[in-house]
């Protein structure tokens, strides 16, 4: 099968799945508690303020155009409107996305590095403590809930130690203005990025301060799994023939483990970073939540203490149609990367 | 002066159920310029016993006691930078499965530059590459497929590939590990030619580890014969061919078909090799033996000297 | 303890649980499972118990000074409402075991008639099915589990409903890949040429078969679930604050925190992370027993 008839056979399912996806909240909101316009309030309220509080945001329509104005408002990138002041929910997503972003991709580099690490040293001294330890060690840290090991982190590297800030993403008149080039500016939202392109290393390394330890927690309760996959991946690599017969070339045994040994690791470690990726999401939305730290997964939990049903909906939708999009990514790259697919 | 020494060597290797003796107290030496046949049945650890030479002995298996002794450079106790320098230079080692010992992301040059900078880094890409293709052309490869990956050779060319990287270096000791086992028999008539030819021109050392005792009858100048880790004879070839003296021997040599004579009734060794895990008393063949008696159950025999070879064997021990 | 199903018309048999001697001899999967199971078993019946050994009504306050740390008389200290800590640590971890328990029972209800007939009968049930569920599980569990605790509000069930929405298709998946393998077998075919009716051959020679793997499936459920219920009381989509509950004392026990409480948030903390764990343990040891994965 040729790579392009793949990226199109995949393309393809992927819509489906996104459609469903849409459905299924669209009925988790809409239909499943019956009225969501009623449940937001916990007083009574007068049935003229309801219908005109469901009239402006749509919820007084049959559930069917309901389906449809949703459809078609999502296409045009219209998510909703909040119930608590019938702002656009798309605002408050575009503008918190950069910072879960950035949390995640600070978060996979941990989880990934972490584990493979530990995965090499695990498979390279099979069956001793080290090796016992280090798995021990994987399964205990997806067993801790993420937000407890924040909560611990916090305890004792911000509150103990003062090294590192307890919460938030920066403090005020740190926030790095990004790329001005005369009068155009923009910035990625990304504040690692945009310090270094603004070129002030002071703002890196507030950022990088205030990123830390949200990134080892949800990092760390991840690697687990990396930690497992490395290890059998190395294991059965380090058995075959021509990892022996390299080393009876003489070759130096780093050069063996991570040159030849570990290449064959790379693809499945790739793959399985993209699986992770809705497990980073949800878990981010924990870590957020601990560190205060301002992104999409706050604003999620924000929402449901306002019983913000259709913020709710709103951010719920944006993580599905997110997580389609990068798993589709990654399937195309890991397509190009595989000649069995591509060729 | 041997060139390698093998003195008691016990290889063991530790599974949850057991610990079993891959290699039981084995004495080897080899003398400069000479060739040994190691033959056996799969796992009565003539490979094994290959590898603990470069100290390759893959977990869970480890050297437990014995001496081997390369030249000055005691195998087993050296240090890991040491046995890793005598690895590729002082010894060579060809695998059995050309095709799963190179490495298929990379290019027959690549192999040669690396391993020749690994172990003479002051050699330049071009002088390393052209080694290569020297190595490659006396091989009978032509030098610009050096280029080539390996999935690019037949099993022929491979394996002499594999040969050649294993000489490249000029080491002292070359060991061939079941070198022709997966080649049809045409190419393996070559390789062994080959081996043959190189053994002559080069003055090698060489030990040839394989279950196929025609090959060693024409390129060994003594034959080891193992059984389930331990040596059962060891002699000249033309002794061991003619006057086998082990019963496990002799039924070996019987199970070889001939051509040459008609209407034979094919021969095979009743029962199985031992389960290691629980190894019968006395000495090991005993339950296969057709000369089997009292003594073999109760007492293990050792290794004597009789007639110019060295047998293990109760009929030759008149004590 | 060994049961062995021996059916008159297609003998299978399945060793469903090694006998526990046996499992010490499996090596260290055998161990995990034995350890894990012994976590739970523990724990579970320190739930149970917890009305006769709990020295004050976890609910009660003020049985004790404010914010305590733990001494002799609260070997666990106390909580900002004067409750005793360890009475709630004895008794918080009822509201997670039913969740656990509840959710896996929907999941085995819904998952595995679902997987079984799906892909069984192939086709378009099959290629539906497998849409469905897979839209499913590539979305970030929690999220999905908050939406529907959200709109369903608070509760045991409700929160095992979301729990179990998000996990089915995991079995799913299990079942449909063991089936699918199981359906080519020789033994299947031999038996539908026989004239077995297709839910014959699905539920006597094909369920037996896949019983393993759902077992595996459904400790690590277990384990999933207890962190999800967690999560979804730390968000705020709980149960109301009365009953003893170590995910709302993780909650509320972050508050506490910056005045030096740790104990409050500590102990529970504890707690869930030992239950997760010990299901987690039993889970791979299962998967690792019934798909072996490195022949050493």
């Amino acid at each position: 099968m040729s790579l392009r008839s793949y990226v199109i056979a995949r393309i393809l399912l992927t819509i489906p799945m996104i459609m469903l996806l849409l459905t299924f909240v669209f009925l988790v909101v809409r239909v499943l508690p019956g009225d969501p316009a009623s449940l937001h309030f916990e007083k009574q309220v007068s049935p003229e303020m309801l219908l005109d509080f469901k009239r402006r945001l749509g919820l007084d329509k049959p559930l069917i155009v309901q389906y449809f104005e949703y459809l078609a408002g999502l296409l045009r990138g219209d998510f909703g409107k909040s119930m608590q002041d019938f702002s656009p929910v798309s605002q408050q997503i575009f503008s918190a996305f950069p910072a879960t972003l950035e949390l995640a991709i600070f978060s996979s580099i941990i989880m990934v590095l972490v584990g493979v690490v530990l995965g090499v040293q695990a498979s390279r001294s099979y069956n001793s403590v080290r090796d016992h330890s280090i798995r021990v060690f994987g399964i205990t840290s997806y067993a801790i809930p993420v937000f407890f090991l924040g909560e611990v982190l916090i305890m004792i590297f911000a509150i103990y130690f003062h090294l590192f800030p307890a919460g938030d993403r920066i403090y005020p008149g740190m926030a790095p203005t990004g790329l001005t080039i005369g009068g155009l500016h923009w910035s990625s939202g990304l504040y690692v990025l945009d310090s270094i392109l603004e070129g002030n290393p002071t703002k890196l390394g507030v950022s990088l301060r205030y990123l830390f330890l949200p990134s080892l927690t949800l990092g760390t309760v991840l690697c687990g799994i990396f930690i497992r996959l490395t290890r059998g991946n190395m294991l059965e690599t380090l058995q075959l023939d021509f990892v022996t017969a390299a080393r009876a070339r003489g070759l130096k045994e780093r050069t063996v483990v991570y040159g030849y040994a570990l290449r064959n690791a790379f693809l499945p470690i790739l793959t399985m970073m993209g699986l992770q990726f809705a497990a980073l999401l949800a878990g981010a939305v924990l870590t957020e939540t601990t560190f205060s730290w301002p992104g999409l997964g706050r604003y999620l939990v924000d929402r449901i203490s306002f019983r913000d049903y259709t913020a709710i909906q709103g951010v719920v939708v944006f993580f599905g149609i997110l997580v389609a999009m990068v798993s589709l990514a990654v399937d195309i790259i890991y397509a190009y990367l595989d000649p069995r697919i591509r060729f | 002066m041997a060139l390698l020494d093998i003195e008691s060597l016990v290889v063991e290797y530790h599974t949850l159920r057991a610990s079993v003796k891959a290699v039981d107290r084995v004495s080897l030496a080899m003398e400069k310029g000479h060739t040994l046949g190691l033959v056996g049945e799969s796992g009565c650890g003539k490979s094994t016993l290959g590898l603990s030479t470069v100290r390759l002995v893959p977990p869970p298996g480890k050297i437990a006691s014995g001496h081997i002794v390369l030249g000055e450079t005691d195998i087993i106790n050296c240090s890991d930078e040491e046995i890793r320098k005598v690895r590729g230079k002082r010894v060579g080692y060809i695998f059995q499965d050309p095709m799963t010992s190179l490495n298929p992301v990379k290019r027959i040059g690549a192999h040669f530059v690396e391993m020749i900078h690994t172990h003479e880094p002051e050699v330049s890409d071009q002088d390393a590459l052209k080694r290569g293709k020297d190595v490659l052309e006396r091989l009978g490869i032509l030098p610009e497929r050096i280029d080539d990956f390996p999935h690019q050779f037949s099993g022929g060319m491979r394996q002499r590939v594999m040969i050649g990287l294993a000489l490249a270096l000029g080491p002292d000791l070359l060991i061939a590990d079941e070198p022709t086992t997966s080649l049809d028999v045409i190419v393996e008539a070559q390789i062994i030619e080959l081996l043959k030819e190189l053994k002559e021109s080069l003055k090698l050392t060489l030990i040839l580890i394989t279950h196929n005792i025609g090959i060693v009858a024409e390129t060994a100048d003594r034959v080891a014969v193992m059984y389930a880790g331990r040596l059962a004879e060891l002699g000249q070839t033309d002794d061991l061919f003619e006057k086998p003296m082990h019963p496990y021997t002799q039924a070996l040599l019987k199970s070889v078909p001939n051509i040459t004579k008609k209407g034979q009734v094919l021969s095979w060794i009743p029962g199985a090799p031992p389960d290691l895990a629980e190894p019968p008393p006395g000495c090991l063949y005993h339950p296969r033996c057709p000369h089997a008696f009292d003594r073999c159950k109760k007492e293990e025999p050792l290794l004597i000297k009789h007639n110019g070879s060295q047998v293990a064997c109760h009929l030759y021990d008149k004590r | 303890m060994s049961m062995k199903k021996e059916k008159p018309q297609g003998r299978i048999l399945v060793q469903l649980f090694p006998s526990l001697a046996n499992l010490a001899s499996r090596g260290l999967a055998g161990w995990a499972i034995l350890i894990g199971a012994a976590i739970v078993a523990v724990m579970a019946v320190m739930t149970v118990v917890a009305p006769w050994i709990s020295p004050y009504n976890p609910i009660a306050i003020n049985v004790g000074p404010i914010l305590s740390p733990p001494s002799a008389e609260f070997p666990l200290g106390t909580n900002h409402l004067g409750q005793d800590m360890l009475s709630r640590v004895y008794s918080g971890g009822a509201i997670m075991f039913q969740v656990a328990v509840l959710s896996v029972i929907v999941c085995l209800v819904v998952g595995v008639p679902i997987g079984l007939f799906a892909s069984y009968l192939g086709g378009y049930t099959d290629k539906v099915a497998s849409l469905v569920m897979d839209s499913i599980y590539a979305f970030p569990g929690l999220v999905l589990a908050i939406a529907i605790a959200a709109m369903l509000g608070p509760g045991v069930v409700n929160m095992a409903l979301s729990i179990a929405v998000v996990y089915v298709p995991s079995y799913f998946r299990i079942i449909r890949s063991q089936v699918l393998t199981i359906k080519e077998l020789p033994y299947v075919e031999a038996a539908s040429m026989m004239g077995a009716k297709s839910r014959t051959t699905l539920f006597r020679y094909i369920l037996p078969n896949v019983i393993p793997s759902i077992v595996a499936v459904a400790t690590i459920n277990f384990a999933d679930a207890v962190l999800t219920s967690a999560g979804l009381t730390f968000v705020g989509l709980g149960l109301p604050v009365s009953t003893p509950d170590w995910g709302w004392d993780l909650t509320y026990g972050r508050r506490l925190l910056p005045s030096g409480a740790w104990w409050v948030i500590a102990f529970p903390g504890l707690m869930v992370v030992l239950l997760a764990l010990g299901f987690t343990m039993m889970g791979e040891g299962l998967s690792e027993l019934f798909n072996p994965r490195l022949q050493k």
